[in-house]
């Protein structure tokens, strides 16, 4: 009773942050509901007791990509005028594809294909751990495609980077590993010179003549590194 | 607590509600109690922790810190100061920006406040003492110490004020880059002890002193801790907030109970991180006499007590961190910002992968004292 409740509500949430997320005018608010969507999925997950995938999802999603996707939303400046135009004329065309994506996912992804009809499903005790079993069928079972897909967003995380590369790099940076071998022999140079006041000036009183005689004028010249 | 369900609890609700829900009343209720149980001290330690702060920096400087405020016309060493600040923010206008997005502006601090209280659910203080004994507790702190951040990136944006703006993005920047070596850290900790339940990892660390995991994670828990100051915001990590050059970043534009809103969740998060340093690598409620005194001093009344485990240990040891997080702030100058982010990718991140590997390796090879 209490399980029901609470599923329809967060399934109420979902629908309703998915639906705002796309109709809200702005962006970060867009953004948000998306948040929010994550969060209701999240919960659903957890009434089915997929612990692992439910926090895995904040993690990773809430977390960690649209917190990118906020910084990279707050700092755009969005045309929404030029975004919205064209709505009616792609109407058909987008609505024909959405009903497609939805039909064929109905048909891939629904609980026969699990092998999960409803009397088949049981619940475990207490002591049965998600993330433990997800562990085991990823490394053992599924070991080779886990691995390749690993593999495979590395090649993206090194593409990606690659990308940014353009040329030997112009701009200038510390390299601390040099900083902290300096001395200070490195930085300052201690110059004696003969003092210039006692020759170019000699009818000055002679008190501050000769305070000027016995001092030496010390240069300290800076070196930029 | 079995005394209080049975004497205070079943009573009320058999008097309110139908006997058709009495058992989910008696478990909501009880929930709700015990909520309220670990949420009061906390509160009550977040505001004697600025006054923690105040005294100890006060001492490390040379001054004498609030001296003042006391009860009943007393000065106490000035121990009233914490509930003449909290009433005085109380009744401050909270003062939105004509700029700013006033729903996000009011929901910010909130959001802030939010997970670091939320995190005490899976916190086991004893071996039964825990609120909430799941399964997944490690990713559930992971996942709510990542969440702490929307706070501010909201605060930030919703301000509409240039400053604000700064402090969030270095704040976000600086706490996605340490959140990666913070996980790698917890990793760690999890290939340790081959469990992601809170409670197991203490139980994991049974021994000794030595067999607690800060020696074979050594360089984890060193990482996690800085890491931990650096997502608290933290002097000498507290660019987000640097005063000589963005005034207060992200909480600029705030004031009275919003402003302190933001002030409580900082010092809820320090506590957070102190209490995980010492539960995942200072064996939690584990006393540290455990293998040095024979085990027969443990049952003598009193001093066995004290001596054992317990959740005063867990409290010694988080205090211990919590005076770190103050004597950091006191003695180290704000680091600049690339050297920040130079120090979490290039340093940080390398050494806990390496660390993985070792840990690992200890592991299979079942290494004699932690691992056998």
């Amino acid at each position: 009773m209490i399980e029901q409740t609470v599923f329809y509500i967060f399934s109420a949430l979902l629908l309703l942050s998915a639906g705002l997320m796309i109709t809200v005018r702005n962006p970060v608010f867009a953004a948000l509901f998306l948040i929010l969507s994550f969060f209701s999925t999240s919960a659903i997950w957890l009434l089915l007791e997929a612990e692992f995938l439910a926090i895995t999802l904040v993690v990773v999603y809430v977390g960690a990509v649209m917190i990118l996707f906020m910084f990279v939303v707050m700092m755009l400046d969005i045309n929404l005028s030029a975004l919205r135009e064209g709505f009616a004329r792609y109407l058909p065309i987008g609505g024909m594809v959405a009903i497609s994506m939805a039909l064929s996912m109905v048909l891939v992804i629904n609980a026969g294909e699990f092998g999960l009809a409803s009397d088949t499903v049981q619940r475990h005790g207490a002591d049965y751990s998600n993330t433990k079993e997800l562990g085991v069928a990823l490394y053992t079972h599924y070991l080779y495609p886990f691995e390749i897909a690993g593999a495979i967003l590395l090649v993206a995380i090194i593409a990606a980077i690659t990308l940014t590369m353009r040329g030997p790099r112009s701009s200038k940076a510390q390299k601390p590993g040099e900083q902290v071998l300096v001395k200070s022999t490195d930085r300052l140079r201690i110059i004696k010179m003969k003092s210039e006041g006692a020759d170019s000036e000699p009818e000055k009183d002679p008190l501050a003549e000769s305070k000027l005689a016995q001092s030496e004028d010390i240069t300290v010249k800076k070196e930029s590194l | 607590m079995e005394w209080i369900r049975n004497n205070l609890i079943t009573p009320l609700v058999e008097q309110l509600f139908p006997a058709a829900v009495h058992t989910h009343a008696v478990f909501t209720i009880e929930t709700v109690f015990k909520i309220a149980v670990i949420i009061v001290p906390v509160l009550f330690t977040v505001a004697y922790l600025t006054y923690a702060e105040r005294k100890v920096i006060g001492f490390i400087q040379g001054r004498i810190g609030p001296n003042r405020v006391g009860f009943f016309g007393f000065s106490f060493w000035g121990l009233g100061q914490p509930i003449a600040d909290a009433f005085k923010l109380m009744f401050k206008e909270i003062i939105v920006p004509s700029g700013a997005n006033k729903a996000l502006f009011i929901a910010a601090p909130i959001l802030s406040l939010a997970p670091s209280l939320a995190a005490w659910a899976v916190i086991p203080f004893g071996d039964t003492l825990v609120l909430a004994d799941i399964n997944a507790g490690l990713l559930y702190v992971l996942a709510l110490t990542s969440l702490a951040v929307y706070g501010v990136i909201i605060a930030g944006w919703a301000s509409n004020s240039k400053y604000a703006f700064l402090g969030a993005m270095r704040s976000v920047a600086q706490i996605v880059s340490y959140e990666i070596a913070m996980g790698f850290a917890l990793v760690g900790v999890l290939v340790a002890s081959g469990s992601l339940n809170l409670g197991d990892i203490v139980a994991a660390q049974n021994g000794s002193m030595v067999h607690w995991f800060w020696l074979p994670l050594l360089p984890l828990a060193v990482i996690y801790f800085i890491s931990g100051v650096v997502e608290t915001n933290r002097a000498p990590f507290d660019v987000a907030e640097g005063e000589s050059e963005i005034v207060a970043g992200f909480h600029v534009d705030y004031g009275g109970m919003a402003f302190s809103v933001f002030f409580m969740a900082e010092y809820a998060n320090m506590i957070i991180i102190a209490i995980l340093i010492s539960v995942m690598f200072f064996g939690g409620w584990l006393s540290p006499f455990q293998g040095i005194l024979p085990d027969s001093v443990f049952d003598v009344p009193m001093i066995g007590t004290l001596l054992g485990e317990g959740i005063h240990w867990l409290l010694v040891k988080t205090s211990f961190f919590l005076f770190m997080f103050l004597w950091i702030r006191a003695t180290f100058p704000r680091y600049r910002y690339d050297q920040i982010m130079r120090l979490g990718w290039k340093i940080f991140i390398p050494i806990t992968i390496v660390w993985l590997i070792v840990v690992a390796v200890m592991v299979v090879t079942n290494m004699p004292w932690w691992f056998d």
